[in-house]
Order: C-alpha cells, then sequence, then structure tokens
C-alpha cells in the first residue's frame, strides 16, 4: 500500500500574541513546529510502515522554510518528501488548499490511504482533510484515534458523540487522526536525520500540481479575514493560598459569594 | 457545468449511484439530464476519470437568488434505548441565533431535517423559531454517514439556493460541512462564536491560534455562506408550544452502494443513565493531581452535594481515573457550565479551549503557575487532597 501524511508546519500557537495597537500577530520569535496532530498522524503511518512494509510519503505546502517538518518526518522514517511551495499559494483559505494538496497527491499516483491531523493548531478548523477527500473523491473518516490495515480492509477507530465507532472503508480513504496514546510522537537522532538527507525530496510549484490558478490563493478562496483582533480579555484570577481547611473555607466562601450555594 | 468524455466506456457504473436519477446511457455513453444537480457521486464512482464538473467562476456568480437561513438538524442517541434519536440542543442554539440572522435579512428560518423516521422533530424546530422545515425520509438516514448526508444536503442546498447554512461545530457537523463546502466550492467558517450581518453579508466571529486571537470572515463570493458555530455559545429562544413550522417534504433516492465506510460497532458510553457534561450547570473536575481512580471518586461524591456532574481532563482519562465520556476538551466535550471547579488540572491548551467559556471558574492546583489560573476567576494554590474531603464534609452540614 502507499500511505500519504499530509503535514503542516505551524507556530507553537501558545506562544503567539497579538500587537493590541497595530492588531497584527506578533510571529518573530515564536517557535515553528510540526503541527502535533499530524505528528500522531506520521506517526500512525510509521507504524503501519513498520508492521506491513507500506511506503510513505509527506506532503505539506507552506514557504521554503516548511522543509523542516518534511525532513522531521523523512527522518523518523517516511520514504519521500514532497513540499508545495509557490506564491501562487499564498493566502489560500481551506477550499484551496485542499484543492492544491488533492492535486500533489493525485500526482503521486496510486494511493491507497491518506492520513493527516484532525486539524492544524494555528486555523483549528479541521476542514482541509475533509475538502482532500472530497477533491480525490475518496470516502473520509474523521476524528480517528487508531488505524489498522487488514489485508484490502482499512480499520479505524472514530470518536463520535459521547463514544466511538470501529468502522471498516476500502482503500483508497482519508482519515484524519487525533491525539492519542497509541502513537507517542517521537523526535530523531542526528545520525537519522543526517541519513534522511539522501531520501528524495522535492519541491513543486502550482504549475508542477497542474493546479489551475483561478482556484488558488485569495482569488480561489471563497473566504476572506476581515479582521483579526484580541480576544477580550479576561480579569487576572483572584489568587489565594492554603490547603486544607483554609483553602475548603475560601472556596466555600467563594461559592456563597457566588450563589451556588446558600449562606 | 458537468461534461463526459470520450474516455467514457459505457460501464454503467454511475447510473445507479445517482441521487437523482440524471444519468442515462445513449449509445454506451454516460448523458446527464436536467434533474442534474452537480453533486458529484456519479465523478467518485467514475473508473476512468470520464466525468468532469466544472463550477462557474465565482464572480460571474448570480447570487441576487440565494435566500434563507438554514439550519442543520443534529439528532444524537437518547441512550435510553437503540435507535433512539432526538435533537441535539445545539440545534436549538442555531435556531436561536438564526433567528436574529433571518429576521434582519427579512429571509425565511429553515431546518433542515435528514431522518428514517420524523418523531413529531418538526414540532419541535417549529417551536424554537424555524419557518420551514425541509424534510428528507428515507431508511437509508437511521444513522449519519458522511457519503449520504453530504449528498442529501448539497442536493437541497443547490435546489432550493439558501443564503447561509449554519452547523454545529460537533464532530458531526465538523465532518459534513467541510464536504458540502468542498462539494459546492462554497467558503466555511470553522467554530464561530459569534454571526452577525454586515452590509448584507454574514459576519463570522472565531478564534484561533488556540484561542489566542479573534478572527472575523466573510463570504462574499460564493452562497450559501456556511458556518459552524460552537455548542454552548449561542443563547437558544425559548420554545413556544403551538407555533409550527410549514414541513417541506424531499425525496431522495439514496441507494447503499454509496455508504463508503461501515460501522462495524458503536460504543457509547452511557455511565448509568448518561452523564451529560455538556448541559450542566455546575461541573466538578479532575486531572492528573488527583493521583488514582480512588481519589477521583471523591470528585463525584463532591459533584453530588452541589447538583453537578463530574468532568475530568485527558490526562485523567488517559490515566483510567474516569470514563472518556466525562472528558473536558478539545478531542473530549467542550462545556460552560455555570460553575467549573477543578483540582489537579494544570490546564493544557487543548484542556482550556473546551472550558474557558465557564462563567465562573475556580481553580484549585498546587502549582501557582499553572496555565489553568490565567482563565479562572478564582484560584486557590493547595493540595486537592486535602481540600476535597474538607469540603465534602462542610457540604455535608
Amino acid at each position: 500500500m502507499n500511505i500519504v501524511v499530509c503535514v503542516k508546519q505551524v507556530p507553537d500557537s501558545t506562544e503567539v500574541k497579538i500587537n493590541p495597537e497595530t492588531g497584527h500577530l506578533i510571529r518573530a520569535g515564536v517557535p515553528s513546529i510540526i503541527n502535533p496532530y499530524d505528528h500522531f498522524a506520521l506517526q500512525a503511518a510509521l507504524e503501519l510502515k513498520k508492521k506491513h512494509d507500506f511506503k510513505v510519503t509527506l506532503v505539506s505546502m507552506g514557504p521554503p522554510q516548511a522543509k523542516s517538518v518534511v525532513q522531521l518526518g523523512m527522518a523518523l522514517g517516511a520514504d519521500e518528501g514532497i513540499l508545495l511551495s509557490d506564491m501562487a499559494f499564498a493566502g489560500s483559505d481551506t477550499w484551496s488548499t485542499s484543492y492544491a494538496l488533492a492535486r500533489a497527491i493525485r500526482k503521486l499516483g496510486k494511493i491507497d490511504l491518506v492520513l493527516a491531523g484532525m486539524q492544524a493548531i494555528d486555523g483549528d478548523t479541521a476542514q482541509t482533510g475533509p475538502g482532500v477527500a472530497q477533491q480525490l473523491g475518496m470516502p473520509q473518516v474523521t476524528f480517528c484515534e487508531h488505524v489498522d490495515v487488514d489485508g484490502r480492509r482499512i480499520i479505524a477507530r472514530k470518536l463520535i458523540d459521547g463514544g466511538y465507532e470501529i468502522v471498516e472503508a476500502r482503500p483508497p480513504v482519508l482519515l484524519t487522526m487525533i491525539m492519542h496514546k497509541d502513537y507517542v510522537p517521537r523526535y530523531p537522532s542526528f545520525l537519522a536525520v543526517n541519513a534522511s538527507l539522501k531520501k528524495p525530496f522535492h519541491v513543486w510549484s502550482a504549475a508542477d500540481i497542474g493546479a489551475e490558478p483561478q482556484f488558488l490563493g485569495l482569488k480561489g478562496s471563497p473566504t476572506q479575514v476581515d479582521k483579526i483582533y484580541p480576544p477580550p480579555q479576561r480579569e487576572k484570577a483572584a489568587m489565594f493560598t492554603g490547603s486544607g481547611q483554609e483553602g475548603m473555607a475560601k472556596i466555600l466562601q467563594i461559592m456563597k459569594a457566588e450563589h451556588f450555594i446558600e449562606e | 457545468m458537468i461534461e463526459v468524455s470520450k474516455k467514457c466506456i459505457g460501464c454503467n457504473k454511475c447510473v445507479p449511484v445517482c441521487p437523482f436519477a440524471a444519468i442515462n446511457m445513449v449509445d454506451k455513453k454516460a448523458v446527464m439530464n436536467e434533474a442534474c444537480t452537480l453533486c458529484g457521486v456519479c465523478v467518485q464512482v467514475c473508473p476512468v476519470q470520464a466525468i468532469t464538473i466544472t463550477r462557474e467562476e465565482a464572480s460571474a456568480r448570480d447570487l441576487s437568488g440565494y435566500k434563507g437561513v438554514w439550519v442543520y438538524v443534529e439528532l444524537t442517541e437518547t441512550g435510553d434505548q437503540p435507535q433512539a434519536r432526538k435533537i441535539k440542543q445545539v440545534t436549538f442554539e442555531l435556531l436561536g441565533a438564526g433567528r436574529k440572522l433571518a429576521d434582519e435579512l427579512g429571509e425565511d428560518l429553515c431546518a433542515v431535517l435528514l431522518t428514517d423516521k420524523n418523531h413529531n422533530y418538526d414540532k419541535e424546530l417549529g417551536a424554537y423559531g424555524a419557518d420551514k422545515v425541509y424534510m428528507v425520509e428515507h431508511d437509508e438516514l437511521f444513522e449519519y454517514n458522511t457519503d449520504i448526508f453530504s449528498t442529501v444536503i448539497v442536493s437541497l442546498v443547490t435546489r432550493h439556493t439558501p443564503s447561509v447554512m449554519l452547523y454545529g461545530a460537533t464532530i458531526q457537523g465538523r465532518d459534513l460541512a467541510p464536504r458540502v463546502a468542498s462539494t459546492l466550492y462554497v467558503g466555511l467558517t470553522a467554530d464561530c462564536t459569534a454571526l452577525a450581518i454586515k452590509d448584507g453579508l454574514l459576519l463570522q466571529s472565531r478564534p484561533a491560534f488556540g484561542g489566542n486571537i479573534m478572527a472575523d470572515i466573510l463570504a462574499p463570493k460564493s452562497r450559501p455562506q456556511m458556518s459552524t458555530v460552537r455548542p454552548n455559545v449561542m443563547k437558544m429562544n425559548e420554545p413556544v408550544h403551538g407555533r409550527t413550522a410549514l414541513v417541506v417534504r424531499e425525496s431522495a433516492k439514496l441507494d447503499k452502494s454509496l455508504r463508503r465506510v461501515k460501522v462495524l460497532e458503536r460504543r457509547i458510553s452511557h455511565d448509568g443513565g448518561g452523564v451529560k457534561i455538556e448541559n450542566a450547570h455546575i461541573i466538578v473536575s479532575g486531572g492528573r493531581g488527583m493521583k488514582s481512580r480512588e481519589k477521583f471518586r471523591q470528585l463525584e461524591e463532591l459533584s453530588k452535594l452541589l447538583g453537578g456532574v463530574v468532568g475530568a481532563s485527558r490526562a485523567a482519562v488517559d490515566l483510567g481515573f474516569k470514563e472518556k465520556a466525562h472528558q473536558v476538551g478539545q478531542s473530549g466535550t467542550t462545556v460552560s457550565p455555570k460553575l467549573y471547579l477543578s483540582f489537579g488540572i494544570s490546564g493544557a491548551v487543548q484542556h482550556i479551549v473546551g472550558m474557558k467559556a465557564s462563567d465562573v471558574i475556580i481553580a484549585v492546583n498546587k502549582d501557582a503557575s499553572a496555565p489553568i489560573f490565567n482563565v479562572a476567576k478564582y484560584g486557590i494554590v493547595g493540595d486537592a487532597h486535602e481540600i476535597v474531603p474538607k469540603l465534602i464534609e462542610a457540604l455535608k452540614k
């Protein structure tokens, strides 16, 4: 089987702040990481590779420096890496991004399984995975915890309201993965990083994947950002220190003041 | 526009799967008739990629004919008996938000209901504000399935051209809406926390970067303008009993072969009658710091005394302290109770996004620098294991 894993480079979201005066993102000094959900999807693919000797190809879209997340994936064991990088992709929303990723995956030939993180931690949309599946005409299974392959059956455990389902699909199929303890993210050794530099890595432009310009970037994106701004600030917590009797008394006092319990 | 190229081998695969019986074989070549809605099912099954759909360029679209605010009705298992389903609360919240939008636009508020059997759902939807209910009743709609549901929604949208369509930002809504948006080539904004009308357009506000920034999004070039909306954020209206919606019955020709993903097993944790942390007013929640399943039980006692339910962080669930149904956070449930009382939860970003909309947060943690204190109204730096038993004792009095 041939597996594709979609990976994205994202800023470490817990550290992104906004300049309250200009309304612009402060991205300087914010480290870039592999989207954590994609890291789990990658580990899932590598587990399958270990068990069944499948081929794993990484596909990412982003600026040239996004190569580092593809390189990380190859150092961890993926066989090949593709980075879609072209000014024509700039400003793409989830529709246009899905379109470009789907074009690239189609170019790779016969693919049986596409894995992606459930969402990226910068946009938090969870829309690109299903978009890619639709554009490729594949069925989708979203919010998966675990995936197994049994012959030509792909079996996944997915979240649903208040529980989970075990589902089955025939390839090709696209799965989006949540973070689950079955796939603990690993980091490669220096030796593995060095060795991965010899693996095939390609940068593809919009023309390389045969993407039509009117579907790309701002022009091709149905949604537009009207404005970004800081969220309303919460007041700082009123802090108290005290365990046992003291802590208990404080909580009772707060709950009375907030009318959760009667005086 | 839909075209069949010379590559067509007349294999007939597309004819039975078309939901609208819009394909005929003429001289061993597929030919589409006017019932075609460009839903794309035939493109998906064609083994030789002979069918292509070209959608009009956005700027060329005439959008004036798109009218109506639509709400996708999500059904959820009641848990009492197998197969019994009820309308999920987020649907009523969407009707509350949609009512305002529809009134401002001077358009109808319509609920879209896909089910195997109508159990007076239309009456409830009318009571909560829907003017119309588009209803598709079909045996194949007995459970949610991405392929089947997206096919039906795409056809309804194509036939009735709404201007706005809202879905709950639930596991189901976030699976269905992007599939529909991708097929229709329309804008979709995820996980909205506020909706308004600005110059006739739907202004959609949503958090991004783990809640560190807010963004306002417009989709000016395409219709419907679609959003998934976060549960527990929009206010639902008081139901007006006897207020009825006009029921518009729609047919769909659905075939088993559309169901490409099959459910082998479904597990719903009911926890003796069903925990409903998403609608709870008071949640007492615990994390890794509770140390063991036995100690975690004290939180159950405490929550009972307060008339609330127990929540848990992902770490606590992974360590087996509490069942998954109680998990609060990104891969669990988003909650916004009146009181969120947490013990031994440090507050990973994935947890915070699931509970920070709570009215009052009281956090207890040993570590004064725990991120949970950034969203709490009251922070107690102390040992949960000393405080919880004392609190139970005091409340018993």
